[in-house]
């Protein structure tokens, strides 16, 4: 029986990660290494006005003096940041003959991922902003959305076209100095998208940005900045993919976000990086800092995750819920195989009065991936009635793999109220068998069982999204058994 | 159907069942008695495919093919189904969803496409009636919080929506109320065809009262020891086992 488990679990590899081609677009690059120089010219290249140099550079002086964190449960390699191109974009043909138009080998390659560029082929009901290695290509609906006094562009055109908006809040939720990645991140970022929700404006679509690194040697630093204002809502996706290369890849983003009275923002992530061959060979390190801020009163913020790419996951999706009334969610499934390797969770900082937070995170190990979850409640003086509730779920396939969880509770406040559940559990053989009797083969029993697992966080995805979750957590998985 | 010749059967070296042959044709209905133990639910295992159960000797031949080399999921999508002694939950996957899952690739192992989402839902609404089954509990997750009459009244469900040639119910009967037990033997009786055949593995006559067997037999420490018409399940719950203690016992010793 053990020889027939370590069959199965060698097929675990046979699952191909599906979008490791390369597109052939010519790109236009800057030297490789980093040094203020760098910062300069990046900051030159997208024509930035004085104010967002000097942000660059102070972050840039600030990371000199920081350290890699040490403490996450993850085997990084070192990184040299001299072997990495820091600008890198794909070269757009001489103006075609609309402002509109991009290079049509750009668009096959947003095609044959799935994202159409064109507005007409996309999904009804969902904007994108697609962003390549250094720069957003294409955001779809931009005018409809204007209608309604909605912006969602690409952060180079925010801060060209509403420098006091970004200015406003850029940095207010994670400052440059927040940590070394945050801080390489605000020296060196390229693009991202933007997007401010007016007052008492519901989104009507979904809006998404599409992150795709193409280039080699290159590293991604994009940011995004999100801001509903009072009494708006709007539900947030990014997706993201890579080419399968030997050499590792790093992706360090920012996202920041502010609700304000009474608004909601629901924001989304299916996080499909190359993870590197089944042998630890390659794949994208994704070292990524993500915050809300729940600023005023009766706001809300909601992070969901889907994460079954990277390398090497380090994020922490968290909530300051400052506002009175104010409430934090967070919703994870992770998935590890072959030798990935996550450190992901959430930090939930209680400031007003009664605030409320959920967490649910679902960790999945196959192969011999190490997946720890790591979450922080604080609860601080002022923050009288307080609520948290966590559940931390680990699932194992096989016996290679490793699950881990670091909860971390800081309570200032009598009046609190903080639950936290925890289990650990096996794809069982008699589930398994069960549904073979039924005429399911192992693969699709293995991809329904972990779909059921993990259908608590998958049902918080917008529809549109769910179905395309539950086949990803099938693939990433394709093989495996316990 | 079902020829079982010579079937020897160890699990973890030990020796479980020793030489049991069964011949069962379209249409019957075959019952296995027999005390704890004795090796009722490895012979099922065998059947369907489980691994842990080790062929050491014999023969299955089922609808003309060698059983023994079919993987579990075709033995079920060749329409063999398992009611299983202790069904198994698994949290989250909805009834709805199971049940498509597996009534489709049933379907497509058969060259037949997939059925329409609501030809399916109308198929589960008509065999839920059947069977007489709660309608909540099929739109529930597979088995998780059922109780235990409630768990095997769903093995029938099951049946009924998957339509078996060869149905194998391993002491469905048990933990059930009397009037479950009612609706487990009419779920049977509706479903049963000139072409299909059942094994019912129970304890009980009072399931055969319901279900009547075309023939019964006695597993007793791995074998077959003795095989009759439907009286000798009357006889067995008057009489206990050990009458056919003594005699196997008398006919080693001759
Ligand atoms: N997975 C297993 N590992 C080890 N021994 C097993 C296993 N399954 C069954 N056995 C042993 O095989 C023998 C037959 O068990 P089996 O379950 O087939 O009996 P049964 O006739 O169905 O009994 P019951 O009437 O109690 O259901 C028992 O001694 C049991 O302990
Ligand atoms: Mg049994």
């Amino acid at each position: 029986m053990d020889k027939d488990q370590d069959k199965i679990l060698d097929e675990v590899t046979t699952g191909e990660y599906k979008y490791g081609f390369h597109s052939d677009i010519e790109s236009e690059q800057i030297q490789k290494g980093l040094s203020e120089d760098v910062v300069r010219i990046i900051s030159a290249k997208k024509n930035e006005p004085d104010w967002l140099l000097e942000f660059r550079l102070k972050a840039y002086r600030h990371w000199l003096t920081m350290k890699m964190p040490a403490w996450p449960n993850l085997k990084i390699p070192v990184i040299n940041y001299q072997d990495i191109i820091f600008y890198s974009a794909p070269k757009q043909k001489p103006k075609l003959n609309s402002l509109d138009e991009i290079d049509p080998e750009l668009k096959r390659t947003f095609d044959k991922l799935g994202i159409p560029l064109e507005e007409q082929k996309h999904l009804a009901g969902v904007a994108v902003d697609a962003v390549m290695d250094s720069v957003s290509v294409k955001t779809t609906f931009r005018e409809a959305l204007a209608e309604m006094g909605i912006i969602f562009c690409s952060f180079s055109d925010a801060v060209h076209e509403y420098p006091d908006l970004v200015k406003r809040y850029m940095g207010t939720v994670v400052p440059y100095t927040d940590n070394f990645f945050a801080s390489l991140n605000s020296a060196v970022f390229s693009d991202g998208s933007f997007c401010y929700i007016p007052k008492g404006v519901r989104c009507p679509m979904e809006l998404s940005t599409y992150f795709r690194i193409n280039a080699a040697n290159t590293g991604q630093f994009e940011r995004t900045l999100l801001v509903a204002d009072e009494e708006s809502y709007v539900s947030y996706l990014e997706g993201c993919t890579a080419p399968s290369r030997d050499e590792n890849q790093l992706h360090a983003a920012i996202v920041e976000i502010i609700a304000e009275k009474n608004s909601e923002v629901k924001y989304s992530t299916v996080q499909n990086w190359y993870p590197g061959d089944k042998d630890g060979k390659g794949g994208i390190f994704n070292f990524v800092t993500k915050r809300g801020m729940c600023r005023g009163e009766n706001s809300k913020i909601s992070w969901t995750q889907i994460e079954t790419g990277s390398a090497i996951t380090w994020k922490y999706p968290s909530c300051i819920l400052r506002g009175d009334n104010s409430t934090g969610e967070f919703y994870s499934v992770a998935v590890t195989n072959n030798h990935q390797q996550a450190d992901t969770g959430t930090k939930m900082i209680h400031i007003g009065k009664n605030t409320k937070s959920t967490i649910v995170s679902k960790g999945i190990s196959a192969g011999k991936g190490q997946n720890s979850y790591r979450g922080l409640v604080k609860i601080l003086k002022n923050a009288s009635n307080a609520r948290n509730f966590s559940q931390c779920d680990s699932l194992l396939l096989g016996d290679k793999c490793g699950a881990h969880t670091f909860p971390y509770l800081e309570v200032d406040n009598q009046t609190a109220i903080v639950e936290h559940e925890a289990t650990t559990s096996k794809i069982g053989e008699d589930q398994i068998f069960y549904c073979n009797q039924r005429g399911i083969s192992t693969e699709d029993a293995i991809g329904m069982i972990v779909n059921g697992y993990a259908r608590e966080v998958i049902n918080k995805l917008p529809m549109e999204f769910a179905v395309e979750a539950q086949k990803l957590l099938q693939i990433s998985l394709e093989g495996s058994v316990g | 159907m079902l020829d079982i010749n010579n079937l020897k059967v160890s699990i973890a070296g030990k020796s479980i069942l020793k030489g049991v042959s069964l011949h069962v044709k379209p249409g019957e209905i075959h019952a296995i008695m027999g005390p704890n133990g004795s090796g009722k639910s490895t012979l099922a295992s065998v059947l369907t495919g489980r691994e842990f159960a080790e062929v050491t000797e014999g023969t299955v031949t089922y609808m003309g093919n060698n059983l023994l080399e079919m993987s579990p999921e075709d033995r079920a999508k060749e329409g063999i189904f398992l009611g299983f002694q202790y069904p198994i939950e698994i949290p989250g996957v909805s009834m709805v969803n199971f049940m498509k899952t597996a009534v489709n690739e049933k379907r497509k192992h058969h060259g037949l496409d997939p059925l329409s989402a609501s030809d399916f839902l109308k198929m589960m609404r008509e065999k839920k009636e059947l069977v007489e089954i709660d309608s909540k509990l099929a739109n529930r997750s597979v088995n998780e919080g059922f109780s235990g009459g409630e768990k095997k009244k769903n093995e029938i469900f099951q049946m009924a929506m998957l339509e078996p040639k060869l149905a194998i119910l391993d002491e469905t009967d048990s933990g059930l109320d009397i009037d479950a037990l009612r609706i487990v033997a009419n779920g049977v009786n509706k479903l049963k065809k000139a072409d299909n055949s059942f094994i019912v593995i129970t304890h009980y006559q009072r399931l055969l009262d319901h279900i009547i067997p075309d023939v019964v037999h006695v597993l007793y420490d791995g074998r077959i020891v003795k095989t009759a018409g439907k009286e000798l399940a009357l006889e067995l719950e008057a009489k206990g086992y050990d009458w056919i203690k003594k005699e196997v016992e008398n006919n080693v010793i001759a």
